[in-house]
């Protein structure tokens, strides 16, 4: 049997829904760990990627660390995914995207009723927003695009599934979703 | 004898006046549009409906039928170019479908599913594009408009108002309402009014009513937009305004 192929997946800016998708694959994770293995992931909770076959990218780029995730996965996986809406047009994360970033802080941690002493977080630990939101592929070269918010277990299935028998990803009726 | 024209290897046959596209439907034959409306004089600005008529793109809703005419519309090379244009309308617009009531029964949508368009690749420009919730029974979200003039058209051809018209030119043309204030609580637009029914987006929104048909059981669920096209074709177009194409009169 050839060697299996290495998966990576992670999420940014998302919220983990797609990941929840992808365990709605249900059952029919089975046959896929036949074919595949997982490198980081929340499945395995390893922490950095390394050589991969295929990284799956949840969720878009709102702050400094997502970028070097996003980056490491780019560097690291030979195709690369962006799966639901975040990771391909910045999604929820991007209604701030009209919005002053300053604006958005004070409102939401100074002058919001119920926050009195509150202050706009600054610890040096939190990796610092970005003025705007992307969608992944205005930082880095993404191959292919699983939309949906989230896209259905069948839609992964069969764009996976595609995928790896070497075949040009098609959703089709019914499982191509933008919503 | 009726003349007939070529559409990818089929035979069309038409009416004199009629366009590529009028009898292209009246034949059962889809080709992908967005701004043209089967009642409205044809726009001829999305140009999602291009074709290839021989040789030569053109738009086949303002194309009229001539006998012996070669057209191509299901050919790689031109629904790649209609796939851009998708592409190019969802960056310039703030199309968050998750959140859009319209999700489901939207042509923009169903026309990019239907392309196998995946994602809109260009650089989002995120537009500014303040709502109008001014009106009582009415939501104007020009985050989604496509600029196809549909409720212009409407407003003007069958209500007689001029509720909508269209402002600027290049990347800051936009829709602005006819009144006074800009907002639509002052013009006199009504719910039973033609250009509340023709919006191909989620920017011309009844109240109230955003989620009465649940995701799911939509317009576009059922059936692909190249297969529903058909079914609404040949489109009625009667003085009652009975059109298969457009929303249920409120």
């Amino acid at each position: 049997m050839s060697k299996k192929l290495r998966i990576a997946t992670t999420s940014l800016a998302g919220c983990f829904g797609c990941h929840m998708s992808i365990l709605d694959i249900d059952e029919r994770l089975f046959p896929l760990l036949d074919l595949v293995e997982f490198d980081r992931s929340p499945i395995t909770d390893i922490k950095h990627c390394g050589p991969c076959d295929i990284g799956i990218v949840e969720g878009g780029i709102c702050n400094a660390e997502n970028v070097h995730v996003l980056r490491e996965f780019r560097k690291n996986c030979k195709v690369l995914i962006a799966i639901g809406a975040c990771a391909i047009n910045g999604g929820l994360p991007a209604q701030r995207n009209h919005l002053d970033l300053s604006a958005c802080l004070t409102e939401v941690y100074l002058t919001e009723p119920g926050l009195v002493h509150g202050h706009i977080p600054n610890d040096p630990e939190l990796p610092l927003p970005l003025d705007k939101v992307h969608p992944l592929h205005e930082v880095v070269k993404v191959d292919y695009f699983i939309p949906g918010c989230p896209p259905s277990g069948d839609a992964i299935w069969k764009f996976l599934t595609d995928l790896i028998s070497g075949k040009t990803p098609e959703l089709g009726h019914g499982l191509i979703h933008y919503d | 004898m009726t003349d007939t024209f070529q559409l990818d290897g089929a035979t069309v046959p038409f009416e004199p006046g009629q366009t590529v596209m009028q009898a292209a439907l009246a034949a059962d034959h889809y080709i992908p549009h967005l701004c043209y409306h089967p009642e409205f004089k044809p726009h001829g600005s999305c140009k999602l409906c291009t074709v290839k008529v021989n040789g030569r793109t053109m738009a086949s809703c303002t194309m009229p039928a001539e006998a012996g005419l070669e057209v191509e519309s299901e050919i790689e090379e031109i629904n790649a170019l209609r796939r851009t244009l998708v592409k190019m309308l969802f960056a310039e617009g703030n199309h968050f479908c998750p959140s859009c009531e319209k999700s489901g029964n939207c042509m923009l949508q169903a026309l990019g599913y239907d392309l196998e368009v995946h994602t809109a690749g260009f650089r989002h420009q995120y537009p500014d594009r303040p709502l109008d919730a001014s009106h009582p029974d009415i939501l104007l979200d020009f985050n989604r408009c496509i600029l196809c003039e549909l409720c212009v058209r409407a407003s003007s051809e069958v209500d007689g108002k001029n509720v909508f018209a269209l402002a600027g030119r290049g990347d800051t043309k936009h829709l602005i309402v006819n009144a006074e204030s800009g907002q639509l609580k002052d013009s006199n637009i009504a719910l039973t009014d033609k250009a509340m029914q023709v919006c191909p987006v989620g920017v011309i929104l009844k109240k109230r009513v955003g989620f009465s048909q649940p995701i799911g059981e939509r317009r576009y669920d059922e059936s692909p937009i190249s297969a529903q096209a058909l079914l609404d074709a040949p489109r009625p177009s009667d003085a009652a305004g009975d059109c298969a194409a457009c929303e249920d009169a409120p």
